[in-house]
């Protein structure tokens, strides 16, 4: 098992809730694709390249000031179990931990982390450069991973085209090779039915959702990953900036259906979020989509301040660690144990009490009547 | 809404332009926008890559179909490689398979090309006072020039609305 305790706030400091916006926004990242000149692309790449161009970055980025000691995770050389958890961190992609397809883990597949930075080296491009951030925070992201680009960029030979920019393994993110990407919990909009109609907007203005580990994943607990589809034509600014403007709307309509749910619909929102409430401290055995859609509905009524006692931060660590290769490590036990949803029904239960229990129950506004 | 040029289809493609300093929209049907070479990159986007590249296959999809050869000289790599795996086998890939990746980046990203932080190689200093080339005019106009010569008109037109905006 991997020692995640090396890794500064374990790797979740991005969902610590300081950020702005917290109680709708998870967590802000931005990842740039880079490749080295003269060397084929990760999936044409030899064993004997891989290790190259992990030796050329490793080399680089101790001679930056962002990137210089970091934690260094040889991905090919983790059992399934600890991949996964590097996975469930939202600190590597599905294909560089290998769990996408029959293929498995590529050769020389690392990951560099040093406080809120992160390198995946042989991804499917050579390099994807990252700045996490807690909160909704697209201008701090970036900085952090610019300053990174500029650094590794003044060492390495990026490949570089006057016309198309970065050029990157898939023509999808050639050009600024910049993803920016908002982790947002959307659960008023999805309740009063309007979610569709604001994601077919998101896509007419070039934004593109995902679920909650990104590109090919299944929306849970009602978090979309918001981020720009299109990565060429215009500057990494004006991508930011759309972005970041586009996400502001989408809180603000959050927020107004939040408000109709709360005036036209209080009885049933109230019921809704203590039910999730109670099944969440009840439950004997919770499946990892129960407890998220769950999490989801507690997450909505300590927003609304229908649930009292329980803070963003809780309801975060809990996300991270009802998830399948967490709860494995958190229990000793191997990620497989038929045994799971029932441990993960008694952690919760023991996360929650120990919130709520001890502080006493100040009565919510949802409580008016019990 | 109609659209303004036939007046006889629903406006699908709204067109902002700034000339002289002057903001006006105008609202096209889809056939008048490719008439006059506008296309939409929000229609264009939602089509997945998988599409495209289907499409690439196919003879005559492409202008640049008769020019390209088939084989990558630094990687070995063939269109049918790229169709097949979605994505390509090396950078160079980009200047060997040019003219149909230029086709497909532009339905992509509705342009084709990069006007974000340019790459200053290895061994420059910090790019603290450097201009982004690609927004300064007479940078512009130097590749606007070349693209006429190249006759690579696409580029061209591209260059063309970009020095537009800026002036």
């Amino acid at each position: 098992m991997i020692d995640l305790t090396l890794i500064p706030d374990g790797g979740v400091g991005w969902l610590d809730a300081s950020g702005p916006s917290s109680h709708l926004v998870l967590s802000t990242r931005v990842r740039l694709a880079r490749n080295l000149a003269g060397h084929p692309y990760s999936t044409r790449n030899s064993d004997v390249q891989r290790e190259q161009v992990l030796g050329l970055v490793e080399q680089a980025a101790g001679e930056t000031t962002t990137l210089r000691r970091p934690v260094r995770f040889r991905l090919d050389r983790l059992d399934r179990t600890d991949r996964q958890l590097l996975h469930e961190r939202h600190l590597v992609s599905k294909e560089l931990a290998g769990l996408e397809g029959e293929s498995g883990v590529r050769s020389a597949a690392t990951l560099l982390l040093q406080d809120t930075i992160g390198a995946m080296v042989n991804e499917e491009d050579h390099l994807r450069l990252q700045g996490f951030r807690s909160g909704f925070d697209l201008g701090a992201a970036y900085e952090a991973v610019d300053r990174l680009d500029t650094e590794l960029g003044q060492r390495l030979p990026f490949a570089f085209h006057p016309d198309f920019g970065y050029l990157t393994a898939c023509p999808t993110n050639v050009g600024t090779g910049l993803r920016a990407s908002v982790l947002i919990h959307l659960p008023g909009l999805v309740l009063t039915k309007e979610i569709s109609k604001v994601l077919q907007g998101l896509a007419q203005v070039g934004l593109t959702y995902r679920g909650l580990y990104g590109e090919g994943s299944e929306v849970v607990g009602n978090f979309f990953q918001l981020s720009n589809q299109t990565t060429l034509g215009k500057s990494e600014q004006e991508l930011l900036d759309h972005l970041a403007k586009m996400v502001r709307q989408v809180m603000a309509y959050e927020e107004q259906a939040r408000d109709v749910l709360a005036r036209d619909a209080t009885t049933v929102i109230q019921d809704k979020v203590w039910r999730a409430f109670g099944l969440l401290r009840y439950a004997r055995s919770l499946s990892f989509d129960e407890a998220m859609n769950l999490l989801s509905g507690v997450r909505l009524g300590v927003g609304m301040e229908i649930i009292p006692g329980v803070g963003m931060y809780t309801l975060n660590k809990l996300l991270i660690y009802a998830q399948p290769a967490h709860l494995a490590q958190l229990e000793g036990v191997p990620a497989a144990d038929p045994e799971l949803p029932v441990r993960r029904a008694n952690y919760v239960r023991r996360v929650l009490e120990a919130e709520v229990g001890r502080r006493g129950r100040a009565p919510g506004k949802g409580e008016g009547d019990e | 809404m109609m659209c303004d040029e036939c007046r006889e289809r629903e406006a699908v493609v709204h067109l902002t332009q700034i000339v002289n300093e002057q903001v006006n929209t105008i609202h096209l049907c889809e056939k008048c926008a490719a008439e006059r070479g506008v296309e939409s990159p929000a229609l264009l986007t939602k089509t997945p890559l998988g599409t495209f590249l289907a499409a690439m296959g196919k003879p005559g999809s492409s202008e640049g179909a008769t020019v390209v050869a088939g084989t990558c000289p630094a990687c070995g790599f063939t269109l049918a490689d790229f169709r097949e795996a979605g994505r390509l086998g090396c950078s160079e890939c980009y200047v060997t398979f040019g003219g149909q990746l230029r086709d497909l980046i532009r339905r992509l990203h509705g342009s084709t090309l990069h006007v974000g932080e340019r790459y200053l190689g290895t061994g420059t200093p910090a790019p603290v006072a450097v201009p982004t080339p690609a927004s300064d005019g007479a940078e512009l106009r130097d590749r606007l020039r070349q693209a006429v010569e190249d006759e690579n008109f696409e580029l061209a037109a591209e260059l063309r609305d970009r020095l537009r905006a800026l002036e």
